[in-house]
């Protein structure tokens, strides 16, 4: 018998949450699927573990949902399904404050929290995640991936990733 | 009813796959790093709802073709995207023109829909439609950008817009079945979405220091799978692998 069958559903799913807090996000290994807010629960009918894609183009989804299959494989959860699901559309919101502190560390500024009620124009203030100056302009508001803008630091020089309010 | 939300699923998905083709021809050659890597995000944006609303297509007309099936073995004319998605990309005035033209139309059409009683059109409209607000003022940018620039760039802007106005009333029209889903709350009314339209644009122009839209004689009917010369040359190329090699895989 399948190691998801044998569990109890608490056991379960703390089995999973654990699996899946190792498991990398394919483009920003430092922040796991967890915190990035892809991964949205575990629904112990199935049992399947539910995510949800950041953007609808990114091209690291199916790289996550094999991420995933193969850590709970690798974990003996093979009979644990992944199911994927739109709505609520993912938003930067639901990246974690552990997640945050994360990115912030690997050179990425983290969005600020309320991505729904704030102007795209850019007003609000942005830290460099390397010196801490808000002395910091937009490059490009495309950078190497969709989720990402390119910005630049006044005082350090550095140029930065940020992670766009969505 | 089936076969109407069957074909306007493909008007949405047709729509973003075509100009989704139409900005990785872009990618190197735009005119900086900065703007290549905008244009192909952009399309990757737009190939993402592409792959929603043509694999939800596939599941109403239950014939079992999933969404790259019907990207790759459609020819053109069972294509329902609108004209003005498919046409060359010119310069970047005039890719920037069409841009800003079709993003504005399709945040107010998504906007809609996420009030759609279908559920997965309402689900596919509230992801992409945060994405289509970055397009729509992202556009809009450049158009002033240019627009408001220097003798050529101005002369670009008004050029490339020159170029699409023909194809304003067939990116906006409907077809007369699709009443009763518009009745029922499962698709927008999108000539209801015109004077909306026509204000932004016209708020746009004016602060680009760009000419009014013009009332020229308007080309039809990409919806009813009638095209201009253009797609077919597009098809050509997006189709010719998985046509040559229908099993490949990677």
């Amino acid at each position: 018998m399948a190691a998801g069958a044998a569990l109890s559903e608490k056991a379960l799913r703390d089995r999973i949450e654990t699996v899946l807090a190792e498991v990398p996000d394919p483009e920003i290994p430092a922040v796991s699927v967890v915190e990035l807010g892809i991964v949205r629960g575990v629904d112990p009918e199935g049992p399947s573990v539910i995510i949800t894609p950041t953007y609808t183009g990114c091209p690291a989804t199916i790289a996550i949902e094999m991420a995933i299959r193969v850590a709970l494989d690798e974990a003996g959860l093979e009979d644990v399904a992944i199911r994927t699901v739109l709505s609520p559309p993912w938003s930067t919101d639901m990246i974690s404050d552990a997640g945050r502190e994360k990115l912030r560390a690997y050179g990425i500024a983290p969005p600020p929290k309320g991505a729904e009620a704030r102007s795209l124009r850019g007003a609000d203030i942005v830290e460099c995640p390397r010196c801490g100056s808000t002395h910091t302009q937009e490059v490009s508001r495309f950078g190497s991936t969709p989720c990402k803008a390119l910005w630049k630091c006044a005082d350090c020089h550095e140029p930065f990733d940020r992670f766009k309010c969505h | 009813m089936s076969d109407i939300l069957f074909r306007s699923l493909l008007e949405l998905g047709d729509d973003s796959l075509i100009l989704a083709q139409r900005l990785c021809e872009w990618c190197g050659q735009a005119p900086s790093v900065e703007v290549d890597l905008s244009l192909s995000n952009l399309g990757l944006d737009l190939m993402g709802q592409a792959t929603l609303f043509l694999g939800y297509a596939g599941e109403v007309e239950g014939k079992g073709r999933d969404a790259d099936r019907l990207a790759f073995h459609r020819d053109a004319e069972q294509f329902r995207n609108c004209l003005l998605v498919e046409q060359p990309n010119g310069d970047f005035g005039q890719t920037m023109a069409r841009q800003f033209l079709f993003s504005t139309y399709q945040l107010a059409l998504f906007e809609g829909l996420v009030g759609s009683t279908d559920p997965r059109i309402a689900e596919i409209a509230a992801k992409a439609v945060k994405e289509v607000r970055y397009h729509a003022d992202i556009s809009a940018d450049w158009v002033i950008r240019l627009g408001d620039g220097t003798e050529e760039s101005h002369q670009r802007m008004v050029d490339g817009f020159d170029w699409f106005w023909r194809f304003i009333d067939d990116m906006f029209a409907v077809d007369a079945n699709q009443r009763a889903l518009i009745d029922q709350g499962v698709l927008v009314d999108r000539a209801a979405l015109r004077p909306a339209f026509d204000a932004r644009v016209a708020e746009v122009l004016a602060e680009a220091t760009l000419p009014a839209a013009q009332p020229v004689w308007q080309v039809g009917a990409g919806r009813e799978g009638r095209h201009t010369e253009h797609l077919s040359h597009l098809l050509g190329v997006m189709q010719q692998l998985p046509r040559a090699h229908p099993e490949a895989a990677w």
